[in-house]
Parts: C-alpha cells; structure tokens; sequence
C-alpha cells in the first residue's frame, strides 16, 4: 500500500523505460557483437573471430578506409581548434561585454545552427559554394565543419565562464592588471576545463559527421562516414561492422572526456 | 601637498532612471580610518566602486590627493580593493595571489618575493604562502585578500564589507587586527559596512548614507551623541524619539514643548525647525524617578533583560513609548509592571532632530 501513497513511484513507466532502451541499444549492441563474427554473413552467427577487425587495418579495402580515416581526423582537429577559438571568443563577448545591440540576437544566431535541419544546411552550403566559385574539396568540408562545430564548442565554454564571477576580472584589473593581462592570466586559466571541454565535443561532431560532408565534399575525397556510406551502398560486408565499433568506441570515448573535463574543477571553489 | 586623500564633489550615479548617489560630496583625510556606514541599498558599495573606478559617475568630480580620477581605469589608480567574497585567484597559491599587482606593476621577481613575504608576515600567514585558497580557512582567505590589496602600497585601500562572511568571534578579533595594521601602514582606508557596531569601534570617522544620500559625517562619538536627523539616530544605536511642539530654534539650542505640556530648551540639530519635532534621548541618559520629580510621566509596561543591563518600557499618557536603560545590579530599582513612575533627562542628553 505504501506503494501507492509515494509520489515518487510512476505506474507503467518501467516497460516504457526498457522498450526506449532496447530500441535505442539493441541495434548498436548487435552490430557490436557480429563485427566479432567469423562468418562471411551478417545475419548468421559463425563463431568468434577478429578477422574483420584484421580486414580493416590490412584487407583489400584497407587502404581506402586508411585515407578516409586521415582526413577525417585532420579535419576534425582543425575545425575543432577553429571553431573552439571562434566560440571562446564568442562566448567572451557574450558574457563579459555587458549589454550591447543585437546581443540576444546574436545569442540567437550563434545558437540556431543547432535547430536549422542538417540537410539544409547542407544544401545551403552547397549553394553558396559553388555560387562563389568555391571548388569543392579539402577547403570546402573544413569551412563546413567549423561552421556547424561552433555552435556545439559554444555550449560548455559559455556554461564555464558563466560560473567564473566577474569580480575575479575586477580584482585583477584592481591589481594594475590590463583588461588583456586580467583576460589572459586569470579569465582563461579558470576557463580551461570548459575550453578543453568544447574542443572535444567540437572535435566528435566533426568526425561523426556525414550528412553535411557528403555534399560539400569534392569528388575522391572521403571522410570516414561517407567512405562507411560508400562501401555500405556496395552491400553491407562484415568489416563495416567492425569499423562501426571502432568509430563507437572512439565516440563513446571522446564525449566521456568532454564531460569530465567539463565538470572538472566545477566544484572546486 | 594636500591633506585630503579622496576629495568627492557633488557627486551623482545614475543607473537608467534610479539614483543611486545623489548629490555626494565628501573629503576622505590622509591616513585615515574612513567607513562608509549604512543599510544594504543605500549606495554605499557604489560610492566604493566609483572611487575603485569600477563605476563612471554620472556628475561630479572625484580627486585623488588633488589629481582628477574620474577617467581613470581601475588599473590606473593606486588604489586596492579587499572584495566581500574576497575574490582570490582560484587557481594561484597564496604567494602568486598577492605577487599578482606587484607584477603588473613591473616589479623584478625577487623585489616582489620580498614584498610577499612582508605582507604575509604582517597578517600572519607566513607559512601558507604555498597553499591554494580553496585549502584556507574563511578567516585566512580574509588575511590573504587583505595582503594582496595592501602589497602595492596603495595610496588608498577600500574595504567592501570584509568582515561579513567571518562569524562573530572572529569577526571581533580581525576589527582590532584591522585597525593595528591601518596604524602601522599609515594607509587611509575606506571600510564599507553595514554593522553599526563595527562601525563605531573601528573608524576614525563615519560616513552615514541612506537612499544614496549622506546623511551625517562625523567621529564616532559625534554621529551617536550628536545625530543629525531622525535615520542617524534610529540607524546608529537605539534611541526614543519623542514627539514635541517646537516653539524656537536659534544658534543651535531649541525650546520646545513636551507632550505632557512642560517646556523644554535642548541642543538641536542643523535644519531643525520649529512646528512638530522629535527630541531624541538614548535610552541609557534617560533615568526613572518618583512620578512628582519627573520631566514626564507613565506606567511601566513591559520589562526585557539583556544580560548586563534591562529595558524597561514606559508608555507615556498619549500611548508613545519610552525606552529607559537599567543597569542589572541589586540597587537599581525596577518597577513593577504598571507602576506609574517619573521619567527625568537632562537637556544636555537630548536632541532635536532634524527630519
């Protein structure tokens, strides 16, 4: 009976719980477990085995995948030191400069490339690309990253500096410091989890990336999403499978450390 | 060479349509121990944040030993702030905390490093110079602020209610400490609070503000004895403002007539006038006397021990109470609740207000 009287148990909820879990996890979990297959199929259980994880590192199409994988990670460091700096500098100037005109607005745009669907901003980029003559390429998929990295950089760096008080600043300027010193010596440093944090963040969103990347990327040129999406469209093989863990795992890893990091030193006071 | 180290004339802070400062002028001397006394809201933290230069002011003038600061950045002016929240460098030990304004003013490594371990020595913290604020103490954060602020040798030093985070003990302890090091230094200090007491016992003189005006500046002993107007005297202290007819006011002496009907003559107040008043009489100069040798008379209505002394309230025929102070001891008659007796102070003790 004591059941009922709580106001903190919900009737019917747990099924609903495991069915969204099973839902969400289940198809993740199979793909995880079948790129251990040793079976040439994908649906049917041969036993045991690492020989797709061995087909990726030095398999026929291991080359291929290599390069895909190269491009990937240079991109994604770029764009995440680009849009990392954009939105450190941002965030700055949003919290930290008082009231000025077309503030929320700008709150506004900094943050609405998180809701614009990713398929227009696709396009769009696309558009505007080759309106300006812009060859796709290289050049082309960094810009696009670091544009839509902003956004995801601008989140826990904004959240950080908005629990670093202002009088830390104003001591500082008290102490002859100039506005850049007060910025540099002590803004900064007390920053540094929530920058570090933002880098991460910007960094897997731009690995994982695929849908802006498929059309804003030239001919030849692949990252690791589309060249999975290449292979993929050829019949679904083993292998890809296992790449799917890999770039799991290293997604999984990744925002664990952002969030660490990000709540690294929050309660130190 | 002037004596007045922070001179404010006719100084006014706007913010939108609200006033914060109205009309403020106030002459700070040369080593002085100077507070700023007055309720949360009043200004007071404005008026510290403008002479830091952390606020413009919207008119007026502000000197620093007769050199115009208004437009002065913080960083310009030689003059250290003690935060309330202290405001130390989370991630700088003590050393580089206080090392911090000693370097942006170009000071070599090793000259500051001496500067350091003086100060630290001065408020006895020389042997957490390595720890990080976040392993001191609430009163030794306090101590390490305190060192930071005065290790460039400001000119000035402002204190925006340094105390208020200590608990009571403490806070009686860091007061006399406070004072001894302002001795020693030969700084003027600016000290906002909105602690009476500490006020009383710490300043050279006190600033009293209320709704961004100055209400009263004078020594401690002249803003208790000798309150200007009808705030000072509720603000500072308790006091019985008793309602009376005034019929003349010249040179600073009042007569007046008290609500039983007796004529009066007392000191008054600047700016008192004459028509209805209020005399103010400390509770403690007020004694109680049989009902026929009393100025005024009324029942003993309610008693309140204190400790060391007790209240007694006694309600006047036309319903105002009168707060009179009795010494705890054996000899001092108390009277019964009820009892009608005299209530007797010298003129000397009383004062007309101004409103």
């Amino acid at each position: 009976m004591a059941k009922k009287l709580d106001i903190r148990h919900f009737p019917g909820f747990l099924p609903i719980t495991y069915l969204c879990l099973f839902l969400l996890y289940a198809p993740l979990i199979i793909v995880m477990i079948y790129s251990f297959n040793d079976s040439n199929s994908i649906t049917n259980w041969g036993g045991l085995s690492l020989r797709w994880y061995e087909d990726v590192f030095w398999g026929i199409e291991s080359q291929k995948f290599k390069k895909a994988a190269l491009n990937s990670l240079l991109i994604a460091v770029a764009a995440a030191i680009s849009s990392t700096s954009i939105a450190t500098m941002a965030a700055t100037a949003m919290l930290r400069a008082g009231k000025f005109r077309g503030k929320s607005i700008g709150f506004a745009l900094i943050n609405l490339p998180l809701m614009v669907p990713e398929i227009v901003t696709a396009v769009a980029l696309l558009v505007f690309f080759s309106m300006i003559g812009f060859t796709t390429g290289y050049m082309t998929i960094l810009v696009a990253h670091i544009v839509f990295c902003i956004p995801f950089a601008y989140l826990p760096i904004a959240a950080r500096m908005q629990s670093i008080e202002e009088v830390y600043e104003q001591a500082a300027l008290d102490l002859y410091a100039t506005r850049f010193q007060a910025f540099r010596l002590i803004l900064l440093p007390l920053m540094t989890p929530g920058i570090i944090s933002g880098f991460l963040l910007a960094f897997i969103i731009s690995l994982d990336d695929f849908i802006i990347t498929n059309f804003v990327k030239g001919a030849g040129i692949e990252t690791l999403p589309t060249a999975i999406f290449g292979a993929v469209k050829q019949g679904i093989k083993p292998n890809i499978m296992a790449i799917s863990t890999l770039l799991l795992l290293v997604s999984v890893v990744f925002v664990t450390l952002s969030y660490l990091v990000g709540r690294m030193g929050q309660n130190k006071k | 060479m002037t004596d007045i180290a922070i001179d404010i004339q006719k100084m006014t802070k706007l913010y939108g349509s609200f006033v914060a400062l109205r009309d403020v002028s106030l002459s700070i001397m040369d080593n002085e121990f100077f507070t700023l006394l007055g309720p949360s809201g009043c200004g007071k933290t404005t008026l510290l944040r403008t002479i830091a230069g952390f606020e413009d002011i919207t008119k007026g003038a502000i000197r620093l030993y007769g050199e115009d600061i208004a437009d002065l950045p913080p960083n310009k002016r030689p003059i250290n702030t003690v935060f309330q929240q202290y405001a130390l460098f989370p991630h700088m030990n003590v050393t580089d905390n206080v090392k911090f304004g000693l370097l942006r003013l170009g000071q070599d490594n090793a000259t500051a490093n001496a500067r350091v371990g003086e100060v630290l020595e001065l408020v006895q913290l020389t042997s957490f110079a390595d720890r990080l604020p976040a392993q001191l103490s609430g009163g030794q954060q306090q101590r390490v602020a305190l060192a930071r602020a005065l290790a460039p040798n400001p000119k000035v030093l402002l204190l925006d209610e340094p105390l208020s985070a200590l608990d009571l003990k403490l806070r009686q302890a860091v007061r006399l400490e406070l004072q001894q090091i302002q001795h020693e230094t030969g700084i003027t200090f600016i000290f906002v609070t909105h602690d009476q007491e500490e006020a009383l016992t710490m300043s050279d003189r006190i600033a009293v503000i209320a709704d961004g005006q100055l209400q009263q500046v004078g020594t401690a002993r002249e803003i208790y004895e000798a309150p200007s107007n009808k705030f000072v005297a509720g603000f500072i202290g308790e006091t019985n403002l008793i309602d009376v007819t005034v019929t003349d006011v010249s040179k600073g002496q009042a007569t007046c007539t008290l609500p039983n009907g007796v004529a009066f003559n007392c000191p008054a107040s600047d700016g008192a006038r004459t028509g209805v008043g209020h005399l103010s009489v400390r509770p403690e100069r007020v004694t109680m006397t049989s009902p026929a040798k009393g100025l005024l008379q009324g029942t003993a209505s309610r008693q309140v021990y204190l400790g060391t002394d007790m209240h007694v309230e006694v309600t006047l025929d036309d319903q105002e109470v009168v707060t009179v102070r009795v010494q705890s001891s054996e000899n001092n008659h108390v009277p019964a609740i009820g009892e009608v007796v005299g209530l007797n102070f010298e003129a000397g003790a009383a004062r007309l207000l101004a409103d």
